[in-house]
């Protein structure tokens, strides 16, 4: 789920505008882009029409077959039914699964190319999966095509092909169009003995005036492309984007969710707790009482039976404070108690086998929930860099940018990580979604793998420190 | 020796004070508080007492109170002995300690007291400016080093030695309890230093400095 919703403030605003000529050449270019990504979109609305012509095409056959009989076109007429029906249902979730493509891609260069951000409000594929958007794999054709049609971004997007391919024409290609008829068209020709293009006909067409006319076209269609570039990307924000009720379903998904596993994981840590106390330091306690009364009635009759009884009590109270202390450091490290999460992170690195260096640092505390969250996924991630990397070396590095903790855990092993494989990065993933966090895996076989989380948060102010 | 204790819970206060005493020691003063241990140990320069021995966590914060009213101590009274107990022993509190002057430092686990005669000892050995690191920092520090090669070139028996030394005992304590002669430990301390490349010493607090300084790279 988390992986679908955008950390409000995360994007970059990178409005990529350049001034002069450059610019405006470079807006045609992408305002063309989009246009072929129009047209494509085009195409693949066509898929569905066809088949329904062909459908419909078929069925006409055999109805004038049954009027007057003729085996082999009713057979055709069939036929053509069955190859609209079948292109119907293949090709459905191909096009449906290739329209979301188009979306989504649009809808990053629409951030990158016109400034303007769009939110993705997909639903997630069904059970969890990390990465979503397309979907993973694992699901059975019906499970996709259902998960598809149901969830009303699809329809969103359609809408927005079919906008597009009568929008897209004007606001995409026309500085590029323009540009293109004013060289092609006119400037061109003027060069005639170097291409046989015919001169448009019209009274007192000579170079100059057709050299005139070309310019013009091309001055206004370069003039044009960033305004229009920048409103095709308002159209783009505005069909794509998840309309308000969407976008606060959604929110109110996620927080149920969420919810519910923070009251779940909250519990089982409660039993794990109680189980551990009830096992441990508890057990202990009852031996020590035990021996001590044991050594009492033994003082007198047997000393030196009495002394070994008394260092039996002895041992089961150091080995309960070993207990407790291991359970205690399970829920609340003293360090991050103390001095908090950067703190804490370094002591981490100097307590780890592996050689882990730390780099930046934190201008203050997060909450506390939010700060232990953070720890114990530090804490995961060094765990599994030690337990699946075969690394040789670590890094962490910690900062907090507007209003969001980033940090990263990268190690030089060799790569592959898969969170299905396991149970502890999706552990990570619920725990930090909780704070509206995210965690972003990159491993690729061989490695490196640097797995990074965010959370927004705010900090408090920093405590003055010590020696 | 005069001891300062600081240590917030009435229990532990009282039993350290009785302990300490029972071994001849003086308590000239038992605080609850970082401020007032800061009060007593840099007040007045006559009732500077040999050694502090301070709880990490105290009141108001609850937090390492205790540890950076230490420290602040040995910042002004340079060389003011502290033993600091806890609950816990983490290693970036042991490089605190160990980065703040040479010697005159222990860090110990709580638990130490169990034993009287060796935590006595820790005390008197913190006092004469030596060093006592509880030997779970000692076991952590070696663990993260376990990859080096000098160290994984050493003899069981010299690694054993190494750890003991590394808590900060002399040659004498290493024989008494290892159960060998002074010599022999004299012979392993000199491999050890060769080993991993240290510059002997005779003196035993620059040595257990060179070791920790060694693991703790
Ligand atoms: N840093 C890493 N380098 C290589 N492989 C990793 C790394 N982290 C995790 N993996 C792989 O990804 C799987 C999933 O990790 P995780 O969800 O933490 O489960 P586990 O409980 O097995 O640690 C692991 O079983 C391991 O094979
Ligand atoms: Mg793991």
């Amino acid at each position: 789920m988390s992986g679908t919703v955008m950390i409000p403030g995360s994007p970059s605003h990178r409005s990529a505008q350049r001034p002069g000529v450059r610019g405006d050449i470079i807006a045609a270019g992408r305002g063309l882009a989009f246009g072929g990504l129009m047209l494509a979109g085009l195409g693949l609305l066509l898929v569905p029409v066809i088949a329904l012509i062909l459908v419909g095409l078929g069925a006409g056959v055999v109805i004038d077959a049954t009027a007057l009989p003729g085996i082999q076109r009713a057979v055709l007429g069939l036929l053509l039914i069955l190859t609209g029906l079948l292109m119907g249902r293949l090709l459905m979730l191909g096009v449906l699964l290739a329209v979301r493509r188009l979306a989504i891609l649009t809808r990053r260069l629409a951030r990158e190319w016109c400034g303007v951000p769009i939110a993705e409000a997909y639903l997630p594929p069904p059970g969890i999966g990390i990465v979503s958007g397309t979907g993973n794999g694992k699901l059975s054709f019906q499970q996709r095509l259902w998960w598809l049609v149901s969830d009303p971004a699809t329809w969103r997007d359609l809408l927005w092909a079919t906008m597009n391919a009568v929008v897209g024409w004007i606001l995409a290609l026309l500085p590029a169009m323009l540009v293109g008829v004013g060289l092609i068209g006119f400037i061109a020709p003027t060069l005639r003995h170097v291409i046989e293009i015919p001169p448009p006909a019209f009274p007192g067409n000579s170079p100059p005036v057709l050299i005139l006319i070309g310019a013009a076209f091309v001055t206004l269609g370069l003039a044009a492309a960033p305004w229009l570039l920048r409103a095709y990307g308002g159209f783009a924000g505005a069909m794509l984007g998840p309309p308000g009720q969407a976008e606060l379903a959604l929110r109110v998904r996620h927080l149920a969710q969420t919810r519910a596993e923070t009251l779940d994981s909250g519990a089982a840590e409660i039993r794990r707790i109680e189980r551990d106390l009830h096992d441990g330091a508890q057990a202990r306690l009852v031996a020590m009482g035990m021996a001590l009364s044991a050594a009492d009635e033994l003082l007198d009759a047997n000393p030196a039976a009495a002394r070994a009884l008394l260092t039996e009590a002895r041992d089961a109270s150091a080995k309960a404070l070993a207990e407790l202390r291991a359970l205690v450091r399970g829920v609340h490290p003293p360090v991050l108690a103390d001095r908090g999460l950067a703190a804490a992170i370094q002591a981490l690195a100097l307590d780890s086998r592996l050689k882990v260096d730390v780099l930046g640092s934190l201008p203050g505390r997060p909450q506390p929930p939010v700060e232990s969250a953070a720890y114990f996924a530090v804490c995961e991630l060094l765990a599994n860099v030690s337990k699946h990397a075969g690394a040789r070396q670590a890094w962490i590095d910690m900062r907090y940018e507007h209003g969001l903790l980033r940090v990263d855990v990268a190690d030089d092993g060799h790569g592959g990580a898969d969170p299905a494989a396991g149970t502890g990065l999706h552990g990570i993933e619920r725990r930090l979604a909780a704070f509206d966090g995210i965690l972003a895996l990159n491993s690729p076989p061989g490695g490196p793998t640097v797995v990074t989380m965010e959370i927004p948060c705010a900090l408090s102010s920093p405590k003055t420190s010590s020696c | 020796m005069r001891v300062v204790i600081a240590e917030d819970l009435f229990l532990l206060r009282d039993g350290l004070t009785r302990l300490l005493e029972a071994h001849g020691l003086e308590v000239s003063a038992a605080v609850d508080n970082g401020k007032d241990l800061l009060e007593v140990l840099t007040a007045d320069p006559s009732g500077v007492p040999d050694v502090a021995v301070v709880d990490v966590r105290l009141p108001p914060t609850f937090t390492d109170e205790g540890l950076r009213a230490a420290l602040a101590a040995r910042r002004e009274v340079p060389g003011l002995p502290v033993l600091v107990l806890s609950q816990y022993v983490e290693q970036l509190y042991a490089r605190e300690l160990l980065a703040c002057g040479d010697g005159g430092i222990g860090y110990l686990l709580k638990d130490r007291v169990f034993d009287s005669a060796q935590f006595v000892d820790a005390v008197r050995r913190v006092a004469a400016g030596g060093t006592a690191m509880d030997p779970e920092v000692i076991a952590r520090l070696l663990a993260r080093n376990s990859g080096d090669g000098a160290l994984a070139a050493l003899s069981p028996r010299e690694r054993e030695v190494l750890g003991l030394m590394a808590e900060g005992r002399s040659n004498a304590a290493i024989a008494q309890r290892l159960f060998v002669s002074e010599r022999a430990v004299a012979k392993h301390t000199a491999s050890i230093f060769l080993k991993l490349g240290l510059q002997p010493s005779d003196d035993d607090n620059r040595r257990v400095l060179a070791v920790l300084a060694y693991l703790g790279r």
